[in-house]
């Protein structure tokens, strides 16, 4: 369309009090993408999101959203952007209809459209069912719904997802994620915070991972899975005993995750004689394998790499977790 | 999207008269959803119906006695006492109006609220009127116990509903102060401590209870002083007689003066925070 990014920002800084929570971020979001932001707990993500939504000022830097400056033209901004958080801000005392019909009414609907866009609404995303309950009566993932609901009102130019599925449990990711797909076939701009490696490579076209309050690494799923290297073979054992005499037997060997998978880098070599050897040695050292293959690293050895930590693959303890409905 | 005629944000609204009906409209979508808060947590509606006419009953009997020996004429302490009542029941009342508050901010829908297109006035201005709306309810239901117990208008129908709007404006003054202190204080319980360590004495001290002259000089002097005396002598003079006018411009005074400074302090306080 045109030439304006969706979201630019320039050397963005966020201090609260002697806390640095963003130290610097320059990033860009095209017209039309999702954009996946990629990071651990206390990472800065929110808080990038909460300055690009006009709910923060930020330090010092700039920001722009659709071509606004979002502290001189919040305004404007507020205008064109839908927000989902990572705690489904909806009133808890509202029923589901309530709640979608007095976002309409604050978005400047009339009475009529604010009532026929909030049934469209709750058929969609599967909740006229318990349309008349209180949200507070509702699941994490049906709650989660309605938040995303909520943005989608009025259709904005561009969706913020801060943590759709943290505490979700699979069923309700997905759902969450089918939602997600259908707006990205309509060509909504996103920009997508998480934790979960798997959802950023599902979802976005192009990931930024941020580590204590900047980006330390940028581009598709398959450039950043570049960065770390080639392929490897992971061999896990029957037996976790044997992991000191494979790791002996194997040249180049590491102890990979869990104390009894073994990984060897494929350099330079044909893969699949290198998966010939390993199997001929382990078969002569008598040592048992449980799984063997040839992969390409994950998005978790990319994070491993990147910040030296390991990234969440499962939702985290803290977060309420849903109760299957 | 579905197909549907809404796809984008209705236009921008342009001139003072739009914005201003905007923001009229967006006080009172918030509004509603205020009331119905109320009629949804039965805690908030024990504590606003129950407690007022609790006072009403128990103060006129049990200090009906030595009170009514105090009081000239033949005027009993519970029309003395009531349109007192009117008063004291509102500025506790109005200690909920920071709660409230204080609960929203903690909660992730005043986060929509801001990152939403609507008046930023309104989320403030929403709870304040609902809570007033209800207060007025409470009003109404106070009367009606009063009336059971012997409680009468003496000065017609426009006086009375004088008497109701005069602690109606002192109500929705207190509800704005508390505003105010919601959102310099964080935190619901300390908000609504703090207000009932400022309002108790200032209620006693006030011509709420008793008549002034029964007090020793130097309270009395002080209680004269008080806006509070000013809007209960107001609308006892609307309930049952006596001097209105002079009353009913200084509390007035008080009312529209702390909100001229109170309510933009708090709006741009909220607008401020993140």
């Amino acid at each position: 369309m045109s030439a304006v990014p969706a979201v630019s920002v320039e050397n963005v800084r966020k201090n609260f009090g002697d806390t640095e929570a963003l130290t610097g971020v320059n990033l860009t979001v095209d017209e039309g993408e999702v954009l996946g932001l990629l990071g651990p707990n206390g990472a800065g993500k929110t808080t990038l999101v909460r300055v690009l939504a006009t709910l923060l000022t930020p330090t010092s830097g700039t920001a722009r959203v659709l071509g606004h400056d979002v502290v001189h033209e919040a305004a404007q901004v507020r205008r064109k952007i839908g927000l989902t958080g990572q705690y489904a801000a909806v009133d808890e005392l509202l029923t589901g209809r309530e709640n979608l019909r007095m976002f309409g009414e604050l978005f400047h609907l009339s009475t009529k459209d604010a009532r026929r866009r909030a049934d469209e609404l709750l058929e969609r995303f599967d909740l006229a069912f318990a349309a008349n309950r209180p949200a507070r009566t509702y699941s994490g993932g049906m709650r989660r719904r309605l938040d995303l609901a909520s943005s989608l009102l009025v259709r904005p130019d561009l969706l913020f997802l801060d943590e759709p599925t943290t505490g979700l449990d699979p069923r309700s990711r997905n759902s969450i994620w089918d939602i997600t797909r259908e707006l990205v076939d309509e060509g909504m701009t996103l920009l997508l915070t998480t934790q979960y490696l798997e959802e950023a490579d599902q979802l976005a076209d192009r990931i930024a991972v941020i580590d204590h309050g900047h980006i330390i690494a940028k581009g598709t799923g398959d450039e950043l899975k570049d960065q770390v290297g080639g392929q490897v073979v992971d061999i896990v054992l029957a037996d976790p005993a044997d992991l000191n005499r494979a790791l002996d037997a194997l040249p180049g060997a590491e102890a990979a995750s869990g104390g009894r998978t073994v990984r060897v880098a494929v350099i330079d070599r044909d893969p699949l004689e290198v998966v010939g050897e390993v199997a001929a040695t382990l078969n002569s050292s008598e040592i048992q394998v449980r799984d063997l293959g040839l992969r390409r690293p994950t998005l978790d050895d990319v994070f491993l790499e990147l910040t030296g930590e390991l990234a969440e693959s499962a939702p985290d303890g803290d977060d309420v977790q849903e109760v299957v409905a | 999207m579905t197909a549907s005629a809404i796809t984008r944000h209705p236009a921008e609204p342009e001139g003072v008269v739009a914005q201003a009906y905007w923001q009229m409209r967006d006080t009172w979508t918030v509004t509603k959803r205020n009331l119905r808060h109320f009629i949804r947590q039965p805690r908030l509606l024990v504590f606003s119906t129950i407690q007022p006419v609790m006072f009403v009953v128990l103060f006129s009997f049990v200090f009906g006695g030595i009170a009514g020996a105090a009081l000239p004429g033949d005027i009993s302490y519970i029309d003395y006492l009531l349109p007192g009542i009117f008063v004291q029941s509102s500025a506790f009342r109005s200690t909920q109006t920071a709660v409230g508050l204080a609960e929203d901010l903690e909660r992730g829908v005043v986060d929509r609220f801001r990152s939403m297109p609507m008046s930023r006035v309104a989320v403030l201005g929403g709870r304040t009127i609902a809570d007033l709306v209800r207060s007025i309810a409470v009003i109404m239901l106070m009367i009606a116990v009063a009336y059971l117990i012997g409680f009468r208008f003496t000065e017609g129908v426009v006086s009375a509903v004088g008497a109701v709007l005069i602690v109606a404006l002192f109500g929705l003054m207190m509800s704005w102060l508390f505003i105010c202190l919601a959102l310099y204080v964080p935190g619901a319980e300390a908000a609504q401590t703090a207000g009932f360590v400022v309002l108790f004495p200032l209620v006693f001290a006030s011509s709420i209870f008793v008549p002034l002259e029964t007090m020793p000089g130097w309270l009395a002097a002080f209680a004269s002083q008080s806006p509070l005396t000013h809007a209960a002598d107001t609308a006892r003079a609307l309930s049952i007689g006596g001097e209105a006018l002079r009353p009913a411009l200084l509390a007035i005074a008080w009312c529209v003066g702390i909100m001229a400074v109170i309510i933009p302090i708090a709006v741009r306080r909220f607008r401020s925070m993140s």
